[in-house]
């Protein structure tokens, strides 16, 4: 059986990579993707920690989460596609009306 | 004892009426009376005074059923403050409602007088729209004048002592833009601030009295302060007596405030009858009256009072025979007939003083009426003389002499009042001569006239008390006569010495008729306290307690025919006797003619002079009190206010301290350097911050999560490593 600490960098490894994509990528869809990494990391270590526990409730949380990120992605998608259609690209730094 | 009971009430109730009639009877004049006629506004307000003497003879009717048992009538509250009770409570007593039915029985009948005079007067002066002005006063001073003899307090006398004194300057400014001959001038204001100024002198010995009062007595009330009387301390009762007699002074005109009342003159007739002579000037006689128990108590006050009356009396009786204006004659003789009733109240013999106030009041009043029936005479005369000619214009050589003579006229400013230019009026005037005789004998003391009686009573008490006192009085009386006596040769016997004189014309009957009432009162006046009945001695015993005091009397003076000394009686009237021959012989004899120099002023020179011109008393008193004090205020204005406190303490010290403060001191480093310094390192300060902070607010979203990344980070760092 694999050891749980595999798991868990496994899964440390997947944040940082989402982590640096929100950070480093200018495209949008990019940065979304990276999101969802962060999500599915987030999902493998809770995952991971309940087998240990012996523990079900780490599994269902993670089936929520899974769902609530499949409406999130939903939401983001659809702002996603509404930005480029005003803009005509999806470039985050374009995005700086705001700036003060 | 049941019937005591049941009449107590009386009439009392009806005192608030005394002042309620008059007063409504202004209020309908002030609303009404621009819709009236003079004959409606006159009968108003003479309705308005009659009234209140039908309510005044109820009330001394009330007070004869009650045996001359005092009542009172609580109309208000007024003052509550602490220990202070004052309301408004009319005191209806035999004193009270003496001086009441004098005040409206008077002034009714110079009411109705003023009608009639003052119908031509305000024709003479091209003014009638001041008819109503004139009723109007002379209702408030009947009210003013209930209020004054009403009042159940030293306060609410004080009330009514200034509401008259309002009213008579009022009245003597009548015809405020002009002098008496109606010439633009502030002469007649001049002589209404006279009068109040000289009477505010007066008033605030009365104050100073009253604040005394209150001190020592802790009330105001009469019954209250002289039930106390002999528990505070003499001093304070003679102090209060004395400060009290500056007010009397001052409104009865008596030494030495007696200067306003001849100037008072200038008002119109009947106010110079009704509140000059009749009423207002006898307040301060009524106000010792009233006092009787606290100057009963102090002899030295007492005969400081008497000496004021007698030297009055004395001194503007032989003023009276030096001057020409026929109201000015009587103006002296009122002071001297009010230094007599000052004296006799002054040494206690009130019944005296009340007796000659009231039959003073009648003749008086006829004599000041009389004169003015004789100077609208005169004004109708010399309106006859200076306009008649156009009638008979161009009709020959009379026409012509009088045109000639109309001419003069206009250069010449006629003075209806003055008597040089009468004579001879006893023929143009017989009615009003006859009514002034009265007038004229009841005053000099002739029996058995009104004076005749009061007077002898007057002197017959102090021939008691005061021996110096009587002489006084007795040369005064001598004098009374002879100007008396001067004036009715010069009036109304003789050839007229001017135009004027020759063509007066009788007054109406409106004019008249109150005349010949007060010719029957004066006439008749006398029997109100004759020797022996004393039924006004009776009356009034019930209000003013009577002392008896323990003199030694003059054999002389014991002899009594019923309360009558012959001697007494026939030195004065042999001295009045004596006086008219003399007067007769210098002025009845030879008639003055026109343009002659007065007999008098022939034989007497410089002396006569002086008495023409009163004896100077006013240049002194502009010399030694107006002058100094014009320079003092002066001084006070211009020096001390102007000069020292404005320019120099205002304007240098506080303002220039102020404005040196300000420039150097604070503007420079107060302001500049402190406020301003601040306010702006302010303002740099947070231009700097947020120039700095808005770099943070680049617009990229990546650089906000990197920031929301360091955060996380440091939070978890420091959960972990804790």
């Amino acid at each position: 059986m694999v050891p749980v600490d595999y798991y868990i960098i496994l899964s440390a490894i997947l944040f940082t990579i989402g982590v640096l994509g929100v950070l480093i990528r200018r495209n949008a869809l990019i940065i979304f993707m990276s999101i969802e990494l962060m999500l599915n990391s987030a999902n493998l270590a809770i995952v991971a920690f309940s087998s240990v526990i012996k523990s079900f409730s780490g599994q269902i949380f993670v089936f929520f989460v899974i769902a609530v990120a499949a409406a999130e992605v939903a939401v983001g998608l659809a702002l996603i596609v509404e930005i480029f259609k005003s803009k005509h690209s999806i470039d985050v730094d374009q995005m700086s009306s705001l700036k003060g | 004892m049941f019937l005591s009971e049941a009449t107590t009430s009386g009439f009392s109730y009806l005192a608030p009426w005394l002042v309620f009639f008059p007063v409504i009877g202004l209020l309908i004049n002030i609303i009404l009376g621009n819709r009236f006629s003079e004959r409606v506004i006159g009968t108003i307000a003479s309705l308005a005074s009659g009234a209140a003497f039908v309510v005044s003879v109820l009330l001394a009717y009330t007070v004869s059923i009650n045996h001359g048992e005092v009542s009172f009538h609580e109309l208000a509250k007024w003052i509550h403050i602490g220990s202070l009770k004052l309301d408004w409570t009319f005191r209806i007593d035999s004193l009270s409602t003496t001086m009441m039915l004098v005040v409206s029985g008077v002034g009714t009948l110079i009411h109705i007088y003023a009608i009639g005079y003052m119908h031509e007067d305000v024709r003479f002066k091209n003014d009638p729209g001041r008819f109503r002005r004139f009723f109007v006063f002379l209702n408030l001073f009947i009210a003013a004048m209930m209020i004054l003899v009403s009042g159940d307090s030293y306060l609410m006398l004080f009330v009514g002592w200034e509401g008259v004194g309002l009213c008579s300057f009022l009245l003597i400014g009548f015809w405020y833009e002009m002098d008496t001959l109606a010439r633009p001038s502030w002469a007649n204001s001049n002589a209404a601030k006279k009068a109040f100024i000289t009477n505010r002198v007066g008033d605030f010995g009365f104050l100073i009295a009253g604040f005394i009062m209150f001190w020592q007595f802790g009330s105001f009330q009469f019954d209250e302060v002289f039930g106390k009387v002999h528990e505070v301390p003499e001093s304070a009762v003679i102090a209060i007596t004395l400060f009290m007699l500056v007010g009397v002074a001052g409104k009865s005109a008596q030494i030495p405030l007696y200067v306003w009342l001849p100037d008072a003159m200038a008002g119109p007739t009947p106010v110079s009858a009704l509140i000059h002579a009749a009423t207002m000037v006898t307040a301060g006689v009524y106000l010792v009256t009233r006092s009787a128990p606290l100057y009963s108590a102090v002899h030295n006050a007492q005969e400081i009072v008497a000496l004021v009356g007698a030297a009055t009396a004395l001194f503007a009786a032989t003023i009276a025979v030096g001057q020409y204006d026929i109201k000015k004659v009587l103006a002296y003789s009122t002071i001297s007939q009010l230094g007599f009733m000052v004296a006799a109240v002054g040494m206690g013999a009130y019944v005296a003083g009340m007796f000659h106030l009231i039959t003073h009041a009648f003749f008086k009043a006829l004599l000041f009426l009389s004169a003015g029936s004789v100077i609208l005479g005169m004004e109708r005369g010399h309106h006859h003389a200076a306009h008649g000619h156009h009638d008979d214009h161009g009709k020959g050589k009379k026409g012509k002499k009088k045109e000639e003579h109309h001419e003069e006229e206009h250069h010449e400013v006629f003075d209806p009042g003055d008597m040089r230019n009468m004579g001879g009026l006893r023929k143009t005037m017989p009615v009003t001569f006859w009514l002034y005789m009265i007038g004229t004998l009841a005053l000099a003391g002739i029996f058995p006239f009104a004076g005749f009686w009061s007077k002898d009573e007057i002197l017959l008490d102090t021939a008691k008390l005061y021996p110096v006192v009587y002489w006084l009085l007795a040369i005064a009386a001598f004098f009374t006569a002879f100007y008396m006596g001067r004036q009715v040769w010069m009036v109304f016997f003789g050839e007229h010495r001017h135009e004027a004189a020759a063509h007066a014309e009788e007054s109406p009957r409106v004019i008249t008729i109150p005349l010949m009432v007060l010719a029957g009162l004066s006439v008749l006046g006398g029997a109100l306290n004759l020797p022996g009945v004393h039924t006004l001695g009776h009356w009034l015993e019930h209000t003013v307690e009577l002392v008896e005091h323990e003199v030694h009397i003059a054999e002389w003076l014991e002899v009594s025919w019923g309360g009558l000394n012959p001697y007494v009686a026939l030195i004065s009237t042999v001295a009045a006797l004596l006086a008219i021959l003399v007067s007769w012989f210098i002025y009845g004899r030879n008639p003055l003619k026109a343009g002659q120099i007065d007999p008098l002023k022939r034989s007497l020179g410089g002396l006569f002079t002086l008495l023409e011109d009163k004896w100077r008393v006013d240049e002194i008193y502009q010399a030694i009190i107006i002058t100094p004090f014009a320079r003092l205020s002066e001084l006070l204005a211009d020096v001390i206010d102007w000069k020292f406190w404005h320019d120099f303490v205002h304007e240098r010290i506080i303002a220039g301290t102020y404005n040196w403060l300000s420039n150097i001191a604070l503007d420079r480093y107060a302001d500049q350097k402190g406020i301003d310094a601040f306010a702006n390192w302010l303002g740099t300060a947070s231009q700097w911050l947020s120039a700095n902070l808005r770099k943070v607010q680049n617009g990229f979203v990546r650089s906000y999560s990197l920031s929301v990344l360091l955060g996380v980070v440091l939070i978890v760092g420091y959960l972990i490593l804790k």
